[in-house]
This record gives C-alpha cells, structure tokens and sequence, in this order.
C-alpha cells in the first residue's frame, strides 16, 4: 500500500479518537462558555472507569460473553456522566457562569488539579491493563499491512458519535434549543428555556463524551496516573483550529490534526509533537475563530 | 467670520445596504459651537466617528490645520487635537477619579507617558484637580468610578478629554442619562470650561432646549445626508427638519 | 516616597540573603527554585494588570534555560552574569518578535496562543535528540566574574545571586507598575477604547508588558536550570506554564513581595506534599485555587495593600 493511503488510513485513525475526545469539550464551550481544562481529567476518569469496569466485567464470568464488554464501557462512561457531571456543574460551576472566560478557565484548572489526585487516590497509581476488549475484533488486513480491527470500530464511534450529536442538535427539539442557547443565552432565557437544565444537560453530555473517549481508549494502553495532562492539550488544538463552539469544527479540527499527525509521523517524525501546535498557532494568528466560529477572537 | 478649523468635504459611508453618510459637506470656523441633531440612525454619530477616526469614509476629505485626516487612526486624530467624549462615559472602571484624570494628563505628557516617572505625582496631580475643579467634580477625586452619578461621570468623561491639546472637542450627547434637573448646570459648567480655553465645539443633542441655548449653528442630519445648515432658530423652523427630526414646531 | 522602596528593597535582600547562612542547603534549593520561578509568574502579574492571563510563559522559561545550557556547553562559558545576559537577550529578541502579534488577541485567545507557542518549543525539542530529546541536558555549575565556588559556598553564591536578582527585578518592576506607563496598563485594562481615544497606543502598551515579561521568564528559566544542573523540555510544558498562573493568581496584581511569597508557598507545600502527601499536593493545591478565586479575588496581594488609594 502507498504512503499516502497508509497516512491516510492512521490519520483516520487518530481522527476519530480525537474527534471523540474533542467534541464534548466544544460542546461545552459552546453551550456554557467554559474551556473546560478538566476535560482531560473526565476523559481519564472515563478510561479508569472503564478499566474497572471491563476488570469486574471479566472476573464475574464475563468470558462467556467477551462482547459485554463494549457494553461496560460505555455504561463506564455513562456512570461518569451521571455522577461527576451535575457533581461539577451543579457543585461548582454554575456559580461562575457568566463570569471572565479566563477566570472560569483558572477555575476548571483548580477542579484539574483535584480529580488528578482524587484519581489517583481512588485508583492507586499502579498502572491498568484491560487488552481484552482490544483483541476481540481481530485485525484486518490492507494490501500488506495489519490494522488492529478495534481502531477501526473507533472510527465507526467517532462517526455514530458526531451523527448522533448533530442529529440530536439539528433535529430533535430539545437540539434546537440548546442551539438557541448557544446563539445566545439571555435571549433564550427570556423567551422562557430553563437555560440550568441545558447547562447541566450539556456539560453531562460533555462529560460523557470525555469519557466515553476514555473508556474506549482504555483498552489500548496501560491507564496510568497523568492521562489526561496529555489529552487535553491536543483536544485545544482540534476545538481551537475547528472554531470553539462549533461541533462540524470539531471534526474538521480532528481530520487536519489526525493527518498531520500521520503525515508527519511517515514523513519527518522529529515533527511528530509539534506539528500539531504549529498548526494550533498558525490558525490562531491567521484565523483565530477557527473555521467554523462562535466567538470573537480578536480585540483589534 | 473666523478662519475654518475644520473643512469637511464630500464623505460617503455605505455599511452594506444602509447609507450612513451621503455627500456629507461642513466648515467649521475656529471657535465655533456647532450641533448635530438629527432622529437615531440619521448619520450624526457617523459623521463623529469619521471625524474622530472610530470609521473610514469610502470618500471624502477631511481637513484639520493643512492636513486630511480621513482614514487617521483615532490616536493619532486625538494627538492632533481633534478629542471627543462618549455618549456613554468612558471611563476606567477600577480607577479613581483622580487616577482617571492622571491617565489622560500621562498621555499627553512629553515625550509620552513615563517608565519611570510616578503616576501619582505632584505635578500631576495639580493639574489633574485644576481640572476636576473647573468641571466641580473634584470633591469626588478619591473615588471609583461605579460609585458616581450618571451626571458626574459625564463631567469626568468630558474633562479627561480635556488633557492635552485641544482645539475641537466633539461632544456625543453630553446630556444624555443625565437627570433633567441637571441638564443645565452640567452644560453649562462644560461650555463654559471649553469656551474659556478657546475650543471649537461640536456637539451631537437630541434636546432641542440644550440645542436652542448653547448652539450657534445646527446641523440636522436625515438619511445620510445634512438637510439643514443654519442658526437655531432657522433649522428648528424648517418643514423639513421638522418632518424628519423634531416632529414638532420649535 | 523612593527612599521607602529603596529602603523596602535593602531590608528584603538582607533578610532573604541571611537565609544563605541560617539555611540548611535543601532549604536554600528550594528558595532559589521558588525564586526563579517567582520571575516567571513577575511576568505574568505584569501582563494581568494589562488584562490578559498568559498560559505560556513556559516558553520563556525554557528557552531562557535552555540558551543558557548551549551556550555554557557548547562555548564553554560558565559566568552566571554572562548566562544570564545573553538567556535575557535571547528572549528580549523573541518577545519582541511575539509581541505585537500576541498583542492583538485576550481573552482565551490570548491564552491558547500562549500555549500553543510553548508548547511548539516543547514539541519541537522533545524531538531534538542532538540536543538532549526528552531527557535534555546538564549545565556545569556556574562561576561568579571568575571564582569557582563548591560544595556549600556554589550554593551560597547561586542563592544570593538570585536574591539580588529578585530584589532588582522587584524595584524595577514595582517602579515601572507605579509609574505612568503601569497606570496607562492598568488603564487598558479596563477600558482600551478609552486608552486609544485619550491617544495612547494599546498594542504598544500589551507589547510592553509581554516582553518584560519574557525577559523575566528567561532570567528566571536560566537561574533554575543553573539550580538544578539540568533542563528538559518540561520547562515549556503546559503544566509548567499552569503552575506559574497559579503563583500569579495566588499572589494578586497589588504587590510584588506576594508573587515571591506565593512562589515560595507552592514550593513548599510541593516539597512537603511530595514527602508526606505525594497523592494530595495536586488536590490541596486545587482547592486551595478554588478558594482564592472565591474569596480574595485579588489574591493573596490584596490582604496587604487595599486597593483604595493604592494602585496595583
């Protein structure tokens, strides 16, 4: 197979973790105007679940039925959703909306710092390994190359993830009026929306993205303390270079990051890391809404 | 008559589908007091904005002391002496009074504002309350900006455009959220403190009162375009100013 | 009104200098460390008095540190003076160049742009193998205008060399917030339209402020290398840069002892922490954050100074 089709191929790949990483925390930018700092945090938080989860899955006699498993992690990141979201929307954050932007990045830096240890308290620092849900789809063949057959199940999440949530955004009700929120919140609060219940609505959502990104990651590598101090990182990149806000943006940002990535992985490796954040910074300066925005970027 | 300190000729503004301002022609004589009135969208604050920076024409000239500053950069129209106040005060939030006044007289100084030289210095300060005191604010000279009145924000709005050099001094509705019975006090108090340094004055009023007493020629704005260019008494007469402005007879 | 501050800044150099002979060498480590880093987050005061929060100092940092490991590795010079020179005028040259395009964005932009730029310096070196990759390099102990110091006295010598540093960056720093040009920052703050319409330029006054504060974070980046004897691309990771934000929001923009006094808080809780608590330092810290948000929205700082009557 050429190098093209193979950059082409992994960036896909990557794509699709980053688009699922990422749009939860557009999302909630969108919807509540929090670059949520701690969305590395949930999506870490998502993967411990999961490997917990997949490890009691298997010791009660999951053998029998290895695919439960995929049903474990996503009721992993379900559980997340249901517990630490309205935990930190309604416990913290809904005291500081409306507040700086800047002020409310610095406070979901704080709530960083403390789900790092409270994870690692709950967890341990010993590193996880749940392969299990990782070897079950086998491996796939193109031309002379072995993919492993559950990083293309991610490309299949990554795209029910973004159908589903420009479906649920577009074409459901509830959608447009998380759409009217975004546009603009006052307005629709004066015309009678419960704009606390799309916030919390929204940042569960976001939080079940994160770790549902997690918990289908988990598999893959060893869940160790530190997880999400890299993730977040990268998911900036993707929502800053799609447009904060926008969840088409989203996807775009992780295409370009994806096969960036890829392209520069085959082709000048030294560029690997930062290839990204150039492509970061370049948008930054030259359109810093991103492509598809919801914000002002630039004072003059 | 005196000499023109300021020649307009000939600006034009579009905005999309809307005409701001259409063959917008005026000369204003050194030491003039000239107002604007016109109903809300009629073009005065964009004919303020193109003289004082904020928007480029599309065309047209505008000449102040052998230069056209069309298009200049609002800094730079300010440093030439072209200042302005705002219809809602500008002010900075977290500051004093004072400190306010000490911003504005730290720009003008020369060669600029200082790295080393104290804010809150002697000189400095002097002459930020002969200021606060010609405009009767300075009684409030220790206090933040959130704490004073609609009217005393205005005083401090206008005198910090005071500092420096100013030969035109723009006024954007100087009496506007300002309590009725303090609508005259206050306008007296700023004439009074620019006619005595010899400034041009142009001011943009929706109270035809303040525009009666305190203007010696008015501007009426309509769709763009100026349909009167007179004393008071005559524009406020004038069908047509009373068609598209006042709704009233004067 | 000077002679006060000259004063102010005598007495903290003698009382910070004495801990070179009261202190046992960790402490002493650890107050050059936290004074370093205390340059940094100086910076970054400097920029929130203009309004915007940079989340990249990091890159500063760095590259303050890592000039200084080249240029001592590969020219063989050891001075400290000389170091510390040439890391300021490396980044003196590369603020200047950021500046004024940073100074078109606040807000998050400003922060991501900030972020993004440091983390392209760690990106970038992570993968520079001849110069250290990941696991970076090691400086040679430094000379002070000739003398070689070891052992206690090295310690000594780099301690009150940082002492003094931060004492001249302190009245320099604290001159510069008092004087015009920092009420014109505090100005712009607050209202920028305003700032441009009395005739003062905004982009100039943010440029300013951003490449002082890139000279503090190179000055600061090159004495904790020294410090450590190291330096490694996590100098410009993000959560570097974080940590600095943290000492800045702690200490407030009203005083400049604070930032010097938060730096030195966060060092030791760390030192403690990673003792004792080495799975609870994150979350004190984090919460400690959240409380100084909460409660004393002007930092630590504000505990000192009013703000009535005396400008930050």
């Amino acid at each position: 197979m050429d190098l093209a089709a193979t950059i082409l191929v992994d960036g896909l790949i990557y794509a699709g973790w980053l688009f699922i990483v990422s749009v939860g925390l557009t999302l909630v930018f969108g919807v509540l105007n929090i670059l949520n700092i701690a969305h590395g945090s949930l999506y870490a938080i998502g993967a411990y679940a999961s490997a917990s989860m997949v490890g009691a899955y298997f010791a009660l006699g999951g053998e029998a039925f290895p695919y439960g498993s995929y049903v474990a992690m996503i009721l992993a990141a379900v559980l997340v959703a249901l517990v630490v979201g309205p935990l930190l929307e309604r416990g913290l954050l809904r005291f500081f909306y409306g507040r700086d932007e800047v002020l409310n990045v610095l406070v979901t830096y704080a709530v960083f710092l403390i789900l790092e240890d409270l994870m690692k308290l709950i967890w341990g620092v010993n590193p996880y390994f749940v392969y299990e849900p990782y070897t079950l789809l086998g491996d796939v063949e193109i031309g002379p190359l072995f993919y492993v057959g559950y990083d293309f199940a991610v490309i299949a999440a990554a795209i029910i993830v973004g159908l589903a949530v420009w479906l649920t955004l577009n074409r459901t009700r509830v959608g447009k009026v998380v759409l009217a929120v975004i546009h603009d919140s006052e307005m629709s609060q004066t015309m009678g929306v419960n704009v606390q219940r799309i916030y919390l609505g929204a940042f569960m959502a976001g939080t079940f993205l994160a770790a549902l990104g997690g918990a289908l990651t988990a598999p893959m590598i060893s869940v160790t303390p530190g997880l999400g101090v890299n993730v977040i990182i990268v998911a900036f990149a993707v929502v800053i270079i799609g447009g904060l806000g926008s969840v088409p943006g989203a996807a775009i940002g992780a295409l370009m990051v994806g096969i960036s990535r890829a392209a520069s992985v085959h082709l000048m490796p030294e560029a690997e890391l930062f290839i990204i954040y150039f492509v970061m910074a370049i948008v930054l300066l030259f359109r810093p809404e991103g492509l598809f925005a919801k914000t002002q970027a630039r004072k003059i | 008559m005196n000499k023109a300190v300021l020649e307009v000729r000939d600006l034009q503004k579009t905005f999309g589908a809307v005409t701001a301002a259409q063959d917008i022609s005026v000369t204003v004589p050194e030491g003039a007091v000239y107002s604007l009135i016109g109903s809300n969208g009629a073009g005065k604050t964009t004919f303020v904005n193109m003289v004082t920076g904020y928007i480029k024409p599309d065309s047209g000239t505008i000449n102040f002391g052998n230069r056209n500053i069309a298009g200049m950069a609002p800094r730079q129209i300010t440093r030439l002496g072209i200042h302005r106040s705002f219809q809602i005060a500008q002010l900075c939030a977290e500051l004093t009074v004072e400190e306010n006044m000490l911003v504005a007289d730290a720009i003008h100084g020369h060669p600029g504002p200082s790295f080393l030289r104290k804010a809150h210095n002697a000189e400095a300060r002097e002459r930020a309350l002969a200021t606060l005191e010609r405009f009767h604010i300075a009684e409030h000279r220790d206090r933040l900006v959130p704490e004073l009145s609609g009217g005393v924000k205005k005083l401090l709005d206008i005198a910090m455009a005071m500092a420096g050099e100013t030969q035109i001094m723009m006024l954007d509705e100087p009496t506007s959220g300002v309590a009725a019975d303090e609508k005259f006090p206050i306008m007296d108090l700023v004439m009074d403190a620019l006619r005595s340094a010899g400034v041009t004055v142009i001011f943009v009023e929706h109270d035809m009162d303040i525009v009666t007493r305190y203007s010696e020629r008015v501007l009426a704005f309509y769709d763009g375009r100026i349909i009167a260019d007179d004393a008071p008494d005559e524009v406020l007469s004038d069908p047509e100013v009373q068609r598209y402005v006042t709704g009233a007879p004067a | 009104m000077r002679i006060n501050l000259l004063l102010a800044a005598i007495i903290a150099f003698v009382v910070l200098a004495a801990g070179s002979v009261i202190l046992p060498d960790w402490a002493m480590f650890l107050f050059a460390m936290a004074l370093a880093k205390g340059l940094v987050c100086l910076g970054i005061v400097g920029m929130m008095r203009g309004g915007v929060v940079s989340f990249g100092q990091g890159l500063y940092y760095c590259l303050g540190a890592y000039t200084a490991t080249l240029v001592a590795n590969t020219f063989g010079v050891s001075d400290i003076f000389l170091l510390t020179l040439l890391s300021s005028a490396v980044c003196l040259l590369v603020g200047m160049a950021f500046g004024p395009l940073l100074s078109s964005y606040r807000g998050i932009f400003f922060a991501m742009l900030s972020l993004a730029l440091s983390m392209v310096l760690y990106g970038s070196l992570s993968k520079m193998s001849f110069i250290g990759g990941t696991d970076g390099l090691n400086i040679a102990a430094p000379t002070f205008l000739g003398w070689a110091p070891e052992g206690r006295a090295l310690q000594m010598a780099l301690y009150i060399y940082v002492v003094a540093i931060v004492v001249i960056a302190g009245v320099l720093m604290r001159i510069y917030f008092d004087s015009e040009r920092g009420l014109l920052t505090l100005a712009t703050r607050d209202n920028e339209l305003r700032v441009e319409y009395l005739g003062a330029s905004v982009r100039n006054v943010m440029t300013y402020n951003y490449v002082f504060g890139a000279v503090l974070g190179g000055i600061g980046g090159t004495i904790a290398a020294l410090a450590l004897g190291h330096v490694d691309p996590e100098f410009a990771f993000w959560t570097t840069s974080g940590e600095f934000v943290f000492v800045a929001i702690l200490a407030g923009s009203l005083s400049v002892p604070s930032v010097f006094v938060a730096a030195i808080i966060l060092e030791l809780v760390r030192s403690f922490s990673n003792l004792y608590f080495p799975n609870t330092w994150q979350l004190a810290l984090g919460l400690f954050l959240l409380a100084v948000i909460i409660v004393l929205p002007k930092g630590l700082g504000s505990l000192v100074s009013r703000r009535k009557g005396n400008p930050a």
